[in-house]
């Protein structure tokens, strides 16, 4: 009697994994037809195959054989770690919605995710980063299927002047930054405590005056955060909201929120820079 | 043991023919454009849709400061007709109505920090815009399952922003948030072939359907489906009506 209970349930257990499995979820014969990838970054070639040992070494315990973020630190560690099957990624030169290219890729392992678990894996070398890009990016069927999205332009630095530090002031206010960053930066907007990232858990904004941004922290770096965003978290593109001239303006104005001391926050202090008024009437943006 | 693999094996089979089933279709020619009508109603007391407080952004308070803003999840009319109910052809469509998406290209706006409409029905394939009329910013962020093909996106539209134009690659029902205004809560009904959208009375007309036998699916995003069969020939509309019962 006890076996053909056992067996019943173990064919219902088949019946309701089957189709599961077979719709939902990548199996290690997804993984292993597409074992062939590779990355290529400057003139480095990488292979998915040859990045095994590393992977499984230093990686596994967070990201999981599988790729989905689910390794047996996921329970502990907060922000949790990728899913690589979803090829959706925080920092990417490319449009919100597109790919990553490799570049991109081997930059976030180099750099690190401040105020993550993931730390920079500066100790890589080339090669090593390289093939954990293209092991990275055998997890997800998108990579075999799209090509990466065009890397956003962005116009050579100018010059940092009070005009334009008093001209970002203004993007700031009619982009609306401070809805969750708050006016002075600190990750107090009103629309802070209520954020959620795209698998609806909790996620605080970038508080400017303290740590490094997630995804670098050189101007360009600050540019291309606000003109792609980072997929996957409430903070949205606005590449098509923000002139890249007045990009650069926007970047010097960020650069007065953060407490490490710069030439824009001097000049701010200079000028008695006030925070932004958020009762002043909206501005529309005249690119209508 | 040996049970078990008989059983695993028969299952399979199964599996196999019921998937051969589905993908099965008739083949109609579109000799001439039919219609299927109706009317989805709700039976039962409506479920009681929850305010929203708007305070934390006054423009958002200000625009509503005359109506008590309430969830979506549930339209119902006064007659009992259900709002914002999707109908598409689940089963029967082939060849030239699926192959052309629809030229049209409908708007989603957001206004009064409300998403109107609620659910905005479209073709794979088919462009639509995202608009805003509001004086405040919004970041419009539908969070598709990217094993679909559909890819996630999140824009910013600061009042004044030019519109958003998009499409999606697969048939999926997509929720869309705006995480400034977290009660912000709508859909893209992404689905294949000819589709309608219910009014306020509940009613729809799907057009440019080619005459034949089809399967009408009527989705509802918390009441779930409701299929129905319906035969279009080349005289007057073809009717299905739908009724969601509560609980």
């Amino acid at each position: 009697m006890r076996m053909t209970r056992h067996k019943s349930l173990l064919c219902m257990a088949v019946v309701m994994v089957f189709p599961l499995a077979s719709v939902a979820q990548l199996t290690k014969a997804d993984f292993e037809s597409r074992i062939g990838t590779e990355s290529h970054i400057g003139n480095v070639t990488g292979h998915a195959k040859n990045a095994q040992y590393d992977y499984r070494r230093y990686c596994v315990g967070c990201h999981g054989d599988r790729g989905d973020g689910m390794g047996e630190n996921f329970p502990w560690v907060d922000p949790k770690p990728r899913d690589f099957q979803l090829g959706i990624f925080k920092c990417r030169s490319t449009p919100t919605g597109t790919l990553p290219t490799d570049q991109d890729l081997s930059d976030t392992i180099g750099r690190g995710l401040d105020r993550s678990n993931m730390p920079p894996w500066n100790v890589f070398t080339d090669q090593q980063k390289a093939d954990l890009v293209a092991w990275v990016k055998h997890f997800s069927p998108r990579f075999a299927s799209e090509k990466p999205g065009t890397p956003i332009q962005i116009p050579s630095e100018p010059e940092v002047t009070a005009d334009r530090i008093k001209a970002g002031r203004e993007v700031f206010a009619r982009v609306q930054c401070w809805k969750c960053h708050g006016v002075t930066g600190e990750a107090n907007g009103p629309s802070a405590s209520t954020l959620q990232d795209d698998l609806g858990r909790p996620i605080a904004p970038f508080n400017f005056t303290e740590g490094r941004p997630k995804c670098g922290s050189s101007d360009q770096d600050l540019y291309r955060i606000f003109m792609t965003g980072l997929d996957g978290t409430p903070m949205p593109s606005f590449a098509d909201n923000i002139k890249p001239d007045e990009a650069w303006d926007l970047v010097f104005y960020l650069r007065t929120l953060m407490s490490e001391p710069s030439k824009e926050k001097a000049i701010a202090k200079q000028l008695g820079l006030k925070p932004v008024d958020t009762n002043a009437p909206a501005q529309p943006s005249g690119q209508q | 043991m040996k049970n078990l693999q008989k059983l695993a094996a028969v299952l399979m089979a199964v599996m196999v023919v019921l998937c051969g089933a589905l993908l099965l279709t008739h083949d109609v020619s579109a000799a001439s454009e039919g219609k299927i009508s109706g009317t989805v109603k709700y039976e039962g007391t409506p479920p009681h849709m929850r305010g929203i407080d708007m305070s934390k952004d006054p423009y958002c308070a200000k625009a509503n400061a005359s109506t008590s803003p309430h969830m979506e999840n549930v339209v119902v009319g006064s007659g009992g007709g259900l709002e914002n109910v999707v109908l598409y052809i689940s089963e029967g469509l082939s060849g030239a109505a699926l192959s052309q998406p629809a030229t049209n290209v409908p708007v989603f706006d957001q206004k009064n920090c409300e998403y109107t409409p609620h659910v905005l029905a479209m073709d794979v394939g088919q462009t639509f815009k995202v608009t805003t009329s509001d004086q405040t910013a919004h970041n419009i962020h539908p969070n598709p399952n990217p094993m679909t093909g559909n890819i996630p996106w999140n824009q910013s539209q600061p009042p004044g922003a030019p519109p958003v134009e998009k499409s999606w690659k697969a048939p999926e029902m997509i929720e869309v948030k705006c995480n400034i205004h977290p009660w912000m809560h709508g859909w893209f009904a992404v689905v294949k072939g000819p589709y309608a959208t219910t009014d306020a009375n509940g009613n729809y007309t799907i057009s440019n359907v080619p005459p034949g036998n089809y399967t009408v699916t009527a989705w509802q995003e918390t009441l779930g489906t409701q299929t129905a069969k319906v035969t279009v020939s080349g005289a007057g509309p073809a009717k299905a009506d739908f009724t969601f019962k509560g609980k």
